[in-house]
């Protein structure tokens, strides 16, 4: 890697930062104005949505068992192996659901949307969009970013529900739990604020999958090796985002709601 | 090829319409001193000429010499760091991005690797201008069977373009091209790296599309057999084939501009090329 001096490297670190503002910005404002391509939004829902169902419900599933397992064991020190419910339901619904769902979806279609968006950019295709009269941003950013934003809000409640679940199997299989009295205290242990922030994460999440994986592939540069280096620098960079952007969001909502 | 030609005679090769569009006066692209650079490489500099209604400019030069770029930058895809370039009579320079989609409603371009869509079959990639300006299915059908039958491929209407052979894929490129009857056409090395009967066929494609719609182009080809078929051949309505210009005559239509090194070397007619004096330009068309 040639050695670049720290002013022309800070101007490229700023240059891209804006750069993903612009597109960011643009692919959000073109829903309120025509064209509009609603074909290729429920296109990319079914894509990302429904195709990112079985890796979603299997990690949300194991997710809850492994949870239900590993809390019993430091519950049981207090005496308190029924309250597994109460932590299984927190952890998903605050933090595991919205996390490891924003991280799956991400590894899946961050990288399937550089790699794609790559793709056509090294071979002209993007260009050739724009020669044919269409706006790129318009007909492959938006639909991509309303997509992933709207349906991994869904994915995460079906990562919620499966990850209870299995807490719940764990629990009445391995630990000899009521299963009446798990769900009971799972349910009981949700407030309002806990389901709000849950559900808040994927918004941010969404828009960060869709838009990092976006910008990567539309600026893609150097051939097939471009769209690899691409590919993981989307989800890469989406996933330490994603992590990032949970803790503002928690401590935000922590601060707003006083739990 | 170059010295055949210097003994040619100039005359009009294409009777009626032709000739008159050929002497219009109102330019469809103008450049005005414009200059780019690439990471602080200069690529083109100080870059002059205009092209008028019904011409057909052949951008010649040698790879790296910036054909492409200048492409590029007359559909507006790229913006010059200084002059001006006008299309349509339109400054597209400082343009903004929405009414550029709009101008390039007016512009068909031919990409140098075709640049199909490779998700959507032939029929959709034709169609695709069509489908955004809304038109209807049957409307779109049938003017994409015309293009389609304009490069001889109505037999491929249902592939994808990974299973065309690279000649294919440059035709139904400008079948996409073609099918809203763009005023101006830019054709980016459409013979580049075809074998040369295929390269022959495109060229007649682009003789028949300049002799039967007299749309302004402007063509960049490295193979100077390639420019030289399109200045001394006509299409002949008649038999439906591509013909040379009887008596020895060169297509009066078809102008040359010549770049090297970012720099307009020539730009003229072919007779002028061909009767230049210009040292490198000798041992360039040599």
């Amino acid at each position: 890697m040639p050695f670049v001096s720290p002013e022309i490297f800070a101007k490229q670190r700023i240059a891209a930062i804006q750069d993903y503002s612009i597109l960011s910005w643009r692919a959000v404002v073109n829903l309120f104005s025509r064209p509009r391509y609603w074909a290729d939004i429920y296109t990319q829902m079914d894509s990302i949505g429904v195709g990112s169902m079985p890796i979603v419900v299997l990690t949300g599933f194991f997710t809850g068992c492994v949870l239900a397992l590993q809390s019993a064991t430091s519950l049981k020190e207090f005496g308190s192996v029924s309250l597994t419910g109460n932590l299984v339901a927190l952890s998903m619904v605050r933090e595991l659901g919205p996390v490891l769902t924003g991280l799956m979806v991400s590894g899946r279609n961050a990288s399937g949307m550089a790699s794609e968006l790559g793709s056509m950019k090294v071979t002209e295709q993007i260009d050739a969009m724009r020669a044919l009269g269409t706006d790129p941003v318009r007909k492959l950013v938006t639909p991509r970013l309303y997509a992933t934003v709207f349906m991994l809000f869904f994915l995460t409640i079906v990562s919620d529900a499966v990850g209870i679940a299995g807490g719940a199997l764990v629990a009445v299989a391995l630990l000899g739990l009521n299963a009446s009295s798990y769900f009971h205290n799972s349910y009981r242990a949700l407030a309002y604020a806990d389901v709000v922030q849950g559900l808040t994460k994927p918004l941010f999440s969404g828009f960060i999958i869709a838009t990092v994986g976006c910008y990567f592939g539309m600026n893609t540069k150097g051939g097939t090796q471009g769209v690899g280096k691409s590919t993981t620098q989307a989800v890469v960079v989406s996933s330490v985002f994603i992590i990032v952007v949970d803790f503002i969001v928690s401590r935000a909502m922590i601060g707003i709601f006083g739990r | 090829m170059s010295g055949d030609l210097a003994n040619r005679s100039v005359s009009p090769s294409r009777a009626g319409a032709g000739s008159a569009e050929a002497s219009s006066t109102e330019a469809v692209v103008a450049f005005d001193d414009v200059s780019i650079k690439f990471d602080l490489k200069p690529v083109l500099q100080n870059i002059s000429f205009t092209v008028f209604r019904g011409e057909t400019r052949i951008i010649l030069g040698p790879a790296g010499g910036g054909k492409s770029v200048l492409m590029k930058l007359v559909d507006g895809l790229i913006r010059p760091d200084s002059g001006d370039i006008r299309v349509f009579g339109e400054d597209i320079t400082t343009m903004k991005e929405v009414d550029l989609f709009k101008l390039r409603g007016r512009i068909g371009m031919v990409f140098q690797e075709s640049a199909l869509f490779d998700s959507l079959s032939v029929e959709d990639n034709v169609a695709y201008r069509l489908h955004e300006d809304r038109v209807s299915e049957e409307e779109a059908h049938k003017r994409v069977i015309e293009a389609l039958q304009f490069v001889e491929l109505e037999q491929t209407i249902a592939k994808f373009p990974p299973e065309l052979s690279g000649g294919m894929r440059r035709r139904v490129s400008i079948a996409r091209a073609i099918i809203s009857s763009p005023d101006l056409i830019l054709y980016d090395s459409p013979t580049g790296g075809l074998d040369p009967i295929t390269s022959t066929t495109i060229v007649d494609l682009v003789i028949k599309q300049r002799d039967v719609s007299h749309t302004t182009a402007l063509m960049i080809t490295h193979r100077l057999q390639d420019a030289f078929l399109l200045a001394r051949n006509r299409f002949n309505s008649k038999t439906g084939k591509v013909e040379p210009i009887p008596n020895d005559g060169i297509d009066d239509s078809t102008k040359f501009l010549v770049l090297n090194e970012g720099k307009v070397v020539f730009d003229g007619t072919t007779h002028e090329l061909v009767h230049s004096t210009d040292p490198w330009l000798r041992d360039y068309l040599s």
